[in-house]
C-alpha cells in the first residue's frame, strides 16, 4: 500500500479480534483523539480472560466485572459485533476465529494477544501486537511493519502414536531456544505436518510465540479447505465463492525453491511426549528423562537453572515419571479443541481421576462445549472425576477465578510455565493433552507411549 | 506522545534471563482499564512479601537502586505475553531504558529483547537498548563496584555512557524510523492516517475475503 524508504510498510489489516484486557486503553485512546473505528466490520470482540467458568454470569470481581463491561460498551459505541457470555459463539478469541470461519488462508489477522500466531495454521499471517498497535489498527486498519525473517522448520518422518503436534512444538522450542525464533516467522511443512489435522497445526502454530516468533504459519492444503467447508462457518464463503476462494488458495504455498533466511529438519518419528520441568517453555525434556542438572541445559545458566528447579520444588536426578501433580488442566488456545476432548474422552472412559488430584477440563468455546455435550463427552469426564466447566482461558493464566494455590503442581495443556503464571507460587508443567490425562488418572507423569 | 530527552540517570541491575511479561506484571493488574497505576505493581512477586511488605531481597528494593531510571537485565528480556501493561509498569516505575545484551548465534544474533515487547515500548518511548553481552556485563560488573552509578543515554549519537572515574561509552543500534519517532514524539496512528488516500485506494481494489 505504502512502503518507506527503509522498508516499512503499511500492511493493510483484514480481521482484528479484539478481547476485554488488552482493549479498553485502546478504545479509550479513540475516544481521546476523536477518531473512529476504521472497518467495524473487519473487527471482532469475544470475552474470555476474566470469565468464570463455574458461574458464568455472575462475574464476582468488581474489577473484572467492569472490564468485561467495558468491552460491551466499547463494542456497542463503536459499532463492533461482540460475541459475549449469552452468545452460542463466545470462546478464547483464537479458537473461535477459525471456527467463525474468520480465520481463512491469505488474510492478515491482528489481535491484542500473542497467541494470535495460532492463526497461521491456515495460512494466515497472523501477529500478536500490543495496545497502542491495537488502537492503530482500529483507526487505520493498518499497521507499519518490517519483513519479518523466515524460518524454516521441517518435520519429516511419522508421529509415533500419543506423540502429539504439542510434542512438536515443546520439542522445537526446546532445541532453538524461546528467543530462537525472536524477529521470524517460522513456516512449518514436512511429512509430519502434512498429516496433520487443522486443529493439531493451530495448537503449533499457537505456541510460535514461545519459540520467539510473533507468526508461525503452514501452508493451506485439501486439509485446510476441508475444515472450512465443513460445520456452521457463518463467515466462511460457500458454494461458488468457496470455490473460487479455494483457486485463490492454492496460489499461496511458498515456492519450493524459497530460500529462508533460516533452516531447521527434525525427524518427527525420533520425537517423545514432551514434559516441562521449568519456568520456561524452553526448560522441557522427553517424558523417559530425569530433571537435568543444573549445569546441563542448553541455552540457560547454571543460576536460572536452579532458580527455576527450587521454584520448581524439583531436584536434578529425578526421573520426569515420578513427578506427581496435584491438578490437571485441559484447556487453553493450545488445546482446548474438540479433537482434544475426544482424545482425552478415550483415556477418560471407564478410569477414575487419581483421588490426590483435582482435574479440570474447560473447553475453548461454547461450540466445543456443546459439540462435545452432544458427544456424550462431559458424561465420561464427569463418571471419571473431572469438573467439566464453561468456555474461556480458565487457569491457563488464571485471570479468572481459577487458580493454583502456592506449591501446587499442575500438569497442563496450556502454553506457559511462567513462574505464577497459574496462580501465585503455583508450579507449571506443560505437556499434550494425551500426558495430562495419563497424569490425572495415575497422579504422576506415565509415558503415555506405553501406558497401559 | 513526549519526545525521548537526553537524561542522565541511575542504573539497576537485575540479574535475570527471560524476565517474562507475567513477572514483570502479573495478570491480576491486567483488569484495570486505565493506562496509569501500573507503576506500583512492577516486578509484583518478586518486589513483595506475601504481607505486602517490599522484599528486602529484591534487588529493585534496595536503597543503591532507589530512584534508578535505567534498568539493565539478561537477554530475551521481556518475553511472553503481549501486555502492553508491563511496558507502562516499567515507565511508570521511573525507567525510561531497559539495557539487555543479544547473543551470538552460530553468527546470527538472537535478539536481546521479546519482539512484540520491544515494539511496545517504542509506542511508550521506552528504549529498548541492545548491546553485546560483554558490554552488558561490563556494566553489570561497573554498577556492582561503583555504588550509584548513573549512565547518560543520547539517542541522537546512539550512545550510552558510563559516568565511571574514567568515562566509557557504548554505541547502540536502533531502527531510524523508531529513533525519529521517539526523538521528534511523533504520533504513529497520525503518521499512517496521512496516508489516507493510498489506505482508501487499496480498500477500493482489495478483498477482505469477508462472506457475510
Amino acid at each position: 500500500m505504502v512502503t518507506f524508504p527503509d522498508g516499512t510498510a503499511l500492511l493493510y489489516i483484514d480481521r482484528q479480534l479484539v478481547h476485554e484486557v488488552t482493549s479498553p486503553q485502546a478504545f479509550e485512546g479513540l475516544r481521546l483523539t476523536g477518531r473512529k473505528v476504521r472497518r467495524p466490520e473487519l473487527t471482532f470482540a469475544t470475552m474470555d480472560h476474566n470469565v468464570p467458568t463455574e458461574d458464568r454470569f455472575n462475574i464476582k470481581d468488581p474489577i473484572s466485572k467492569a472490564q468485561v463491561d467495558a468491552l460491551s460498551q466499547n463494542c456497542r459505541e463503536f459499532g463492533i459485533t461482540l460475541y459475549d457470555l449469552k452468545s452460542e459463539h463466545q470462546g478464547i478469541v483464537h479458537i473461535i476465529g477459525p471456527e467463525l470461519g474468520l480465520t481463512l488462508p491469505g488474510l492478515t489477522i491482528v489481535c491484542g494477544d500473542s497467541h494470535t500466531s495460532t492463526h497461521g495454521a491456515f495460512g494466515t499471517f497472523a501477529l500478536g501486537i500490543g495496545t497502542s498497535e491495537v488502537e492503530h489498527v482500529l483507526a487505520a486498519q493498518c499497521l507499519p511493519q518490517k519483513k519479518p525473517k523466515t524460518f524454516k522448520v521441517e518435520f519429516t518422518g511419522h508421529l509415533n502414536p500419543a506423540v502429539t503436534a504439542k510434542d512438536l512444538i515443546l520439542k522445537l522450542i526446546g532445541l532453538i531456544g524461546t528467543a530462537g525464533g525472536t524477529g521470524y516467522v517460522l513456516e512449518y511443512c514436512g511429512e509430519a505436518i502434512r498429516a496433520l489435522s487443522m486443529e493439531a497445526r493451530m495448537t503449533i502454530c499457537n505456541m510460535s510465540i514461545e519459540a520467539g516468533a510473533r507468526a508461525g504459519m503452514v501452508a493451506p492444503d485439501e486439509t485446510t479447505f476441508q475444515y472450512i467447508a465443513s460445520g456452521n462457518r457463518p463467515f466462511a464463503p460457500k458454494s461458488k465463492d468457496f470455490e473460487k476462494a479455494v483457486q485463490f488458495w492454492k496460489t499461496l504455498p511458498t515456492d519450493s525453491d524459497a530460500k529462508f533466511d533460516r533452516e531447521m529438519t527434525i525427524d518427527a518419528s525420533k520425537i517423545a511426549p514432551q514434559v516441562t520441568w521449568g519456568t520456561s517453555p524452553g526448560m522441557v525434556t522427553d517424558v523417559t528423562n530425569r530433571v537435568p542438572e543444573p549445569d546441563k541445559v542448553p541455552g540457560y545458566s547454571r543460576k536460572d537453572v536452579e532458580h527455576a528447579l527450587e521454584y520448581m520444588g524439583l531436584r536434578p536426578g529425578m526421573p520426569v515419571t515420578e513427578i506427581k501433580v496435584d491438578t490437571v488442566f485441559i484447556g487453553s488456545c493450545t488445546n482446548a479443541r474438540i479433537e482434544d476432548l475426544r482424545t482425552v474422552a478415550k483415556y477418560f472412559k471407564g478410569r477414575r481421576v487419581a483421588s490426590s488430584v483435582r482435574a479440570m477440563i474447560v473447553p475453548g468455546s461454547q461450540q466445543v462445549k456443546k459439540q462435545a455435550e452432544a458427544e456424550g463427552l462431559h458424561e465420561i469426564f464427569k463418571a471419571a472425576g473431572c469438573e467439566w466447566r464453561e468456555s474461556g482461558c480458565s487457569m491457563c493464566l488464571a485471570m479468572n477465578p481459577d487458580q493454583l494455590k502456592p506449591g501446587e503442581r499442575c500438569a497442563s495443556t496450556s502454553n506457559r510455565n511462567f513462574e505464577g503464571r497459574q496462580g501465585k507460587g503455583g508450579r507449571t508443567h506443560l505437556v499434550s493433552p494425551e500426558m495430562a490425562a495419563g497424569a490425572a488418572i495415575e497422579g504422576h507423569f506415565v509415558d503415555i507411549r506405553t501406558w497401559e | 506522545m513526549e519526545p525521548f530527552k537526553t537524561q542522565r540517570g541511575l542504573i539497576a541491575t537485575l540479574d535475570r534471563a527471560n524476565v517474562d511479561t507475567d513477572q514483570i506484571i502479573p495478570k491480576q493488574f491486567l483488569k484495570s482499564i486505565a493506562r496509569t497505576g501500573f507503576g506500583e505493581s512492577l516486578f509484583f512477586d518478586w518486589r513483595y512479601l506475601p504481607d505486602g511488605k517490599p522484599n528486602p531481597e529484591f534487588v529493585l528494593n534496595q536503597p543503591r537502586f532507589k530512584g534508578a531510571s535505567i534498568l539493565v537485565a539478561r537477554n530475551n528480556f521481556g518475553c511472553g505475553s503481549s501486555r502492553e501493561h508491563a511496558v507502562w509498569a516499567i515507565q511508570q516505575y521511573g525507567f525510561q531504558a531497559v539495557i539487555a545484551p543479544w547473543q551470538e548465534n552460530g553468527g546470527s544474533r538472537i535478539p536481546a529483547f521479546a519482539d512484540i515487547f520491544k515494539n511496545n515500548c517504542s509506542k511508550n518511548v521506552v528504549l529498548t537498548i541492545e548491546l553485546s553481552a560483554p558490554e552488558v556485563e561490563e556494566i553489570f560488573l561497573m554498577t556492582d563496584r561503583y555504588a550509584g552509578l548513573e549512565a547518560t543515554i543520547n539517542l541522537d549519537e546512539q550512545r550510552v555512557t558510563l559516568h565511571l572515574p574514567e568515562e566509557i561509552s557504548f554505541h547502540f543500534e536502533i531502527d531510524p524510523a523508531i529513533k525519529a519517532r521517539l526523538i521528534h514524539g511523533l504520533d504513529d496512528i497520525g503518521l499512517t492516517l496521512k496516508h489516507e488516500k493510498e489506505i482508501h485506494s487499496f480498500e477500493s481494489r482489495h478483498n477482505s475475503q469477508l462472506y457475510k
